[in-house]
This record gives C-alpha cells, structure tokens and sequence, in this order.
C-alpha cells in the first residue's frame, strides 16, 4: 500500500497528537503562569477545564455556535477563578486548599449540570487544514490544525511580551515577587491577584471548551482525564515562562499521542504502557527539576508553594 | 476635592534641594506619646543626623513627616512654606522620599524596569527603546551608576542601596530621609553610599536626614546633628562642635551605659572542631567552605560578617538543619551530627537567630518550652510517664530567674516580646551543664536593656568554662564579646585575628570581600 508509511507513522501521529492534545495544556499552563505570577497559586483549574467543557459544549448544542460555545467557557472560567480570588483575599485562607476545592466544586457542577448534554451532538469548532500541500492522508490529519491553538501560541507570545513591556505586565510581575515592594509603591496585592486569577480562570476555561467542542470532541465526565491537575505541575517545569509553557505543552502533547501512535502501527505489546508516558513525564520531569536543598530558580517570590 | 497642594498666588518651590522643618511636632497614640514637641530644621543642601536609641522616636517623626502618620499637633514648612501633607503621595509630589531600612526594590525585575515602574507616569505599553535611552541619560548625571541590565536579586548589598538612593532621585525627589540606610552594609560600601549621598547634598541637588545609631557616620557625612530620647529632641547643633562622648551622652541620658564585660579565665580543651565541611548554600549556586573552626573551653570565637555569606548555613549545619557534603564536625574529639542524643551527651546547647521560629514551638506555653531539653530526663534516667509538677516547678524558677516577663507561666511563648522569647530560650540552654554554646544574632531587634543582659549571660557562661561559638551581623557585638574573632565572606572564614588585635578596617575589608 503507498499509503502505508511503516514506523514512520509513529514520529508523524505524535507531531499530530502533540498539536491536537496540547491545547487545553497550553491554555491551562498559560492562565496558571499568569496567576502564579501574582503570587498566588489556583490548583482549582482541573475544575474549572472541566465546568469549561462543560458549559462550552451546551452552550454549543443551544446555540449551535462553537465561538458562543468558547466564550460562555472563559465567562464560567473568568467567574470560577474571580471566586477563588475573593476567597483567597480574606485573611488566613490558604490558596492550596481553596484550590482543591475549587476542583472538586467545578468538576461536581460540571456534571451535574452537564447529564442533560452527554447525549446531544454539539458542532465541532473549524479546523484549519494547513497540509493541503501533501498528498499523504496522514500528514493532511496530522496538520489539520485547530484555529484555537494558533489563538493559543498568540497567546503566549503576547503574554510573555506583555510581562516585559506593559505596565500592566510589569505590575503582575512586582506584585507576584515582594508585596512588600508592592504597597510601598501604593498597589494593592489582593485586587491584582484577584483579577490575575480570574484572567487565569478563563483560559483554563477555554481550554475546556476546546476538549469537548474539539478534541476529543464530545462531553462526558472523564474528558480532562487530569490535564488540568499537569498543567499546574508544568508550570513549574516551564519556569513561569509563557513561552516555555508553549514547548512544555507541546512536548506532553506529543507524549500523550505515543501511545494510540504505537497501537495504530500494530504494536500489541505494551503500547498500553506508553498511554501513562505524560503521567510518567510529568513525574519525571518534576523530579529532575526539584532539589531538597535550593529554591526554585525563577520562583514567584510570594508564591506559596516555593516561599 | 483635596486642596491644592502650594498656596495659590505663591511663586513655585525653587528648583534643587528642598529645606524642610518641622514645626511642634507632637503624635500620641491613646495616652501615650511618642513623639512630643519636636522641632527640627533642614536647610536646603545639608545632610542632617537623627540619632536616638531603639524606641525613641525617631521613625515617628519621619512618618509623621511622610504622611503615613498624622501628627496631633506641629506643623511642616517645606520651602519655608507651610505644607499639609495627608498621605505620603502628598510628600512625594512636594519632593520628599524616604529609603526604607529594607530593600523596597522587586528582586526578580531588573534594575531598569525597577525604576521604570515606580513613576507614577509609567505608561500602558512601555517603549523600552526610548526608556533605557532616558535611563542612560539619567544616569549619566549622576556619581554612581548601577547595571541596568541585571536582576535586582544579583546585586550586592551596597548596590541595592545605591540603587534605592537613585531611585528616589530618577522619581524627582529633592529631600530624601535615609532611615539606617547602612545597616546592610559593610563599611566600606557604606562610606561609598555616604560618600556620594553627601556629595548630592554639597552640589545642592537633595537635603538629607539620615536616622542613625552610628557615631562614626554621623561626624563623618552630617552637617548638623538632632538627638531623640523617650519622644523628646534633648539635644540639637552641628556636628563639629560635638564629640562622640556628648551624642553618647545625650542618646543614653541618665541610664548607665553598656558597660564592657568582665572576663575571667583561660581558653582551655578544644571542644568544638569543623575540618573541611562543604555544604550547599540556600540558592544552591555557592558552596561554603569551612576548612577549619576550633572553639576552645572559656572562649568566644565570634564569627563577623554582611548577612548572606554563609553563616545562616554555617549555623544549620552545626544544628543538624542542613547537610554537608564532606568534611566532619566533632565535639570533644567524637564526632557529632547534632541529633538530640549526641547534644544530651555531649552539653552543646544553641541560641539561633530568630528563636521564636527556631528554637519554640510557637503556641506551647512558656513553661512547656522551657522543658524542651528535660521533660523526658529523669535525673541522668529516661522517663516515659512526664511529670507536669515538676515541669512547671522547673519552669516558674527559670522563668523568675531569668525575668522572664510573661503574662503567665502558661501563656503561649508566642505571646511575648522578643527579649522575653530570647530570655526563655536562654533559661533553657544555659540551665544545666553547657559544654558548648552556639549563638546567632542573639540581640536582634532587642531593647537595650535585653542586649546588656543576654551579653552579661553569655560572657558569664564564657567565664564559667563553656566554648561559645558567636555568630553576628553586628560587628560591634563580635568586637565586644569575642576573645578570638573571625570573619566570614562568601561563605569560607576569610580572617582570624585575637581580639585584642583586632582592627575595625581590616575586618572591614575582609567582611566586604577585599582580603
């Protein structure tokens, strides 16, 4: 068969998956550096990935658009992280336990709210086929690119120009690195940080509604399967790096597609072992970055994780 | 509607320096007063002194100057000019910054975009472009320059402050009140800060008023000289027509001086020996290097340095706090990992910095802390059964002993003031057999009565036979306290002198790094 690459399917699907599944990765990382840049930590995104699924895909099925769809899902994002930094504002709550929280009451509204939408098909958002060029089928697919993750790598070049040169941008970072510096210049810490998570909040919910209005394109409970929970943890091995975000999800990407990649060219053995390969990164790559005896390098200064 | 801010009809303030005086100042917080009836004047172009103890003042009436207090009564001409200032955003659109005893800058941005975002003007999108062409400019202006480029967290001490100073002159300030501004600093970049903030000051560009403790700074950098005591100015005039003895006298007043330590004895066995230790510094970036330390029976080896040259670590390794990647540390010859048993045995009691953190359990009562080292001791036996009587007899005796004022014996410990936290640690450490006593920064933040008495404590136990090793940022307390001194700097032991021969400069140098 001509079509028939041989291993050479394996390098191609994961370029595919690594576009196609790092979406919601990037968006999740990305509202989290942003938040985390503030000083203060949302572990609450899982929940809020989930309720943007969630309230994208009904959104999606009422409507019959999947742009009304996506932003009903960073409204819901915006107004679930808006929650997590009022709370976190008042005194002696801790931001991790909130977060967890948070978790559990986003992903309890999302199916509760959401048993109605399991069944009902939502329109799927447009893809853009940039591998027209190629007569390969599977290179066609593999490049068949969503417009959200071009939106997604605008958005991480804009946020990491942002923080360099906006006021804006400069004010999250001061904010997020010494408040006492911060209200000595006359800021006030907890409305930054606040707004940062909510901002935070709506990117995760746009990476929702690009799981369930995408890929895998459908609502159903399991559908974030703990994306949102990494992308958390990839933050950190991104360094709070916007653009580090963007490889770091890419890279988790490509390694959740390795799996499904090896079973598709016939590999019967074991395949099913590579589907844990993002877990095992993650875990991986947490473990080479951490160290008991040093601070994290390019640490928020008032992040609680790492004070 | 705030009224405006300079009478209208009068002619602007004029450009350079600024005179600022205080008129009556007077603050009072409920029944007490803190601040009462003091006045102050600051000619345009000079560098003016504010001396006073712990407590007396001194940061009110710069608050109340700033804006961030309001004063029950006095007034404030600025210019010559009566001025109401309601907030310190007041003060600083009339010209008047402060440089806080702690760094304000961010450490994660860079020199630049510190000073880029503390205008008030910074615009939305910020042109760097044009932005380092101004701040080149700028600083071309001025007698020292710090890297633009370079995050805030790698510059050194001296450096930031410098920074902080330029800081406030990019910002258009022309009266600057420098509160301890050395206090981070070694000598040598001290007089280098001073050096070029009083050459501002002579070029009529800023007038300065410094709060200080520092005799040396003062009759060195200041033109004229006003002394707090208790919230009272009790003595004002130029610095050349006053000795040091006459500040001394008019800061203390009536209450009798620190007198120096009596001392008795003779170094006798080593106890305590450090060969070749490594160990990773908190960044992990550095290492620190202790190839040798001995700490010998009936002496004080103190250990001077600028914060953040390895003694904190030095300090955690000799707690069992941090590892070590070779080397050994042995007590009396037998090697010691400073777990509880080894200290039992071999008497190493510790004093570390900041006690409440480290050496309390912050909501325990006093007398529970204080039976930290004994509760499970029996005579020289174990006990499993505690014995809450004999605890609390223990305790209350400690507590009266060593005056330790607590609102009860079983009020938490992180109820009382620092000195009586420092106070109740020491009960517990020196009560006992101590064999070797090792110190960090036993007298920060105290009261000057605490730091006589915790000083009498430590040279008394010296006296009596232990080994103290002494760890301090305050070199004057090194210098008072030690029979042998040593000098830490970048994280190995850079100097060792005997006390008696000891040299203020050259410590100096080696503290900043300058062997």
């Amino acid at each position: 068969m001509e079509n028939d690459l041989g291993l050479w399917a394996v390098p191609l699907a994961v370029v595919g998956g690594a576009i196609r599944v790092s979406t919601p990765i990037l968006f999740v990382s990305l509202g989290e550096t942003l938040t985390e840049r503030s000083g203060r930590i949302n572990l609450g995104l899982e929940g809020t990935l989930v309720l943007g699924a969630m309230t994208g895909y009904a959104t999606a099925v009422l409507t019959g658009s999947p742009w009304a769809g996506v932003a009903v899902a960073a409204l819901a994002g915006a107004l679930f992280g808006l929650l997590h930094g009022l709370i976190c504002s008042m005194g002696r709550v801790n931001d991790i336990a909130v977060g967890i929280a948070m978790m559990l009451l986003g992903t309890g509204l999302a199916f509760y709210f959401g048993k109605p939408y399991i069944q009902p098909a939502a329109p799927d958002l447009p893809a853009i086929p940039l591998g027209g060029w190629s007569s390969l089928p599977q290179v066609r697919s593999a490049l068949n690119v969503n417009a959200l993750f071009l939106i997604g790598i605008a958005a991480a070049l804009a946020l990491a120009w942002a923080l360099r040169s906006t006021r804006p941008g400069l004010i999250l970072r001061v904010v997020g690195d010494s408040t006492d510096a911060a209200r000595a210049m006359g800021l006030n810490p907890a409305l930054i940080r606040t707004g940062a998570t909510a901002l935070g909040g709506a990117f995760a919910g746009i990476g929702g509604a690009y799981l369930s209005l995408y890929y895998p394109g459908s609502w159903n409970e399991g559908i974030s399967s703990g994306q949102g929970l990494m992308a958390v943890a990839l933050v950190i091995f991104a360094r709070w790096s916007p653009i580090n975000c963007l490889w770091a999800a890419l890279l988790f990407g490509g390694a959740g597609a390795l799996g499904p990649a090896l079973q598709s060219v016939g590999v019967t053995q074991g395949y099913y072992l590579f589907y844990a390969a993002p877990y095992v990164l993650t875990l991986g790559v947490l473990i080479a970055t951490s160290s008991p005896s040093r601070a994290l390098a390019g640490a928020p200064g008032e992040l609680s994780i790492t004070k | 509607m705030k009224p405006p801010l300079h009478i209208v009809g009068a002619e602007p303030l004029p450009e350079g320096a600024l005179a600022v005086e205080t008129l009556g100042m007077t603050m009072r917080f409920g029944s007490f007063t803190a601040l009462d009836d003091v006045s102050v004047k600051v000619p345009a172009g000079t560098f003016h002194a504010l001396l006073g103890e712990n407590g007396a003042g001194k940061s009110t009436l710069v608050k109340c100057m700033m804006g961030f207090y309001h004063a029950t009564a006095g007034q404030m001409l600025i210019g010559g000019r009566e001025a109401v200032i309601d907030d310190p955003r007041d003060a600083h659109a009339l010209g008047l910054g402060m440089v806080y005893q702690h760094f304000t800058l961010v450490p994660s941005l860079t020199v630049a975009e510190n000073l880029v975002i503390s205008r008030h003007d910074t615009p939305r999108v910020i042109d760097w472009g044009r932005e380092r062409k101004a701040l080149a400019d700028f600083m071309a202006d001025m007698p020292f320059r710090v890297p633009l480029d370079q995050p805030v967290m790698r510059l050194a001490a001296g450096e930031k402050q410098k920074l902080e100073i330029l800081k406030q002159l990019y910002l258009g300030r022309r009266f600057l009140i420098l509160d301890e501004p050395t206090s981070v600093l070694t000598p040598d970049e001290a007089d280098e800060v001073l050096g070029h903030v009083r050459a501002l000051c002579s070029a009529g560009k800023i007038s300065v008023m410094m709060i200080t403790h520092k005799f040396r700074e003062v009759t060195a950098y200041a033109d004229d000289v006003s002394v707090l005591r208790r919230g009272r100015l009790v003595g004002q005039g130029h610095v050349r027509d006053l000795s040091h003895g006459d500040m001394a006298a008019m800061m203390i007043g009536a209450e009798k001086p620190l007198a120096p330590a009596a001392r008795a004895g003779m170094a006798g066995a080593e106890v305590l020996r450090v060969a070749g230790v490594r160990a990773r510094d908190r960044s992990g970036l550095k290492e620190i290097a202790i190839d040798d330390l001995k700490v010998r029976a009936g002496e004080i080896v103190g250990i001077a340095g600028i914060s953040g040259n390895g003694q904190m670590e030095l300090m955690e390794v000799l707690t069992g706090q941090r590892a070590t990647s070779a080397g050994s540390v042995q007590v009396k010859g037998r090697p010691y990992h400073a777990t509880r048993a080894e200290s039992q045995a071999l008497a190493v009691r510790y004093l570390p910095e900041e006690p409440l953190k480290n050496a309390c359990a912050g909501r325990l009562s006093v007398v529970e802390n204080i039976a930290f080292r004994s509760f499970d001791r029996n005579g020289t036996g174990r006990r499993f059964w505690l014995s809450g009587a004999e605890m609390r007899q223990r305790g209350e005796d400690l507590i009266a002993a060593f005056k330790v004022r607590t609102a009860s014996p079983d009020a938490p410990i992180a109820s009382l003031s620092g000195g009586n936290v420092q106070r109740a640690v020491l009960a517990r450490e020196l009560t006992g057999k101590v064999d070797l006593l090792i110190i960090s920064n036993p007298c920060f933040g105290l009261d000057f009565s605490a730091v006589a008495e915790i000083r009498a404590r430590i040279v008394a136990a010296r006296n009596a036979g232990c080994a103290v090793l002494l760890m301090s940022e305050d070199l004057d307390e090194v210098v008072d306290l030690s029979d042998r001194i040593l000098v830490m700097s970048e994280g190995r032991i850079a100097h060792e002198v005997a006390a008696a021969e000891a040299d203020l400069a050259t410590i100096g140098h080696h503290m900043g790094g300058h062997g």
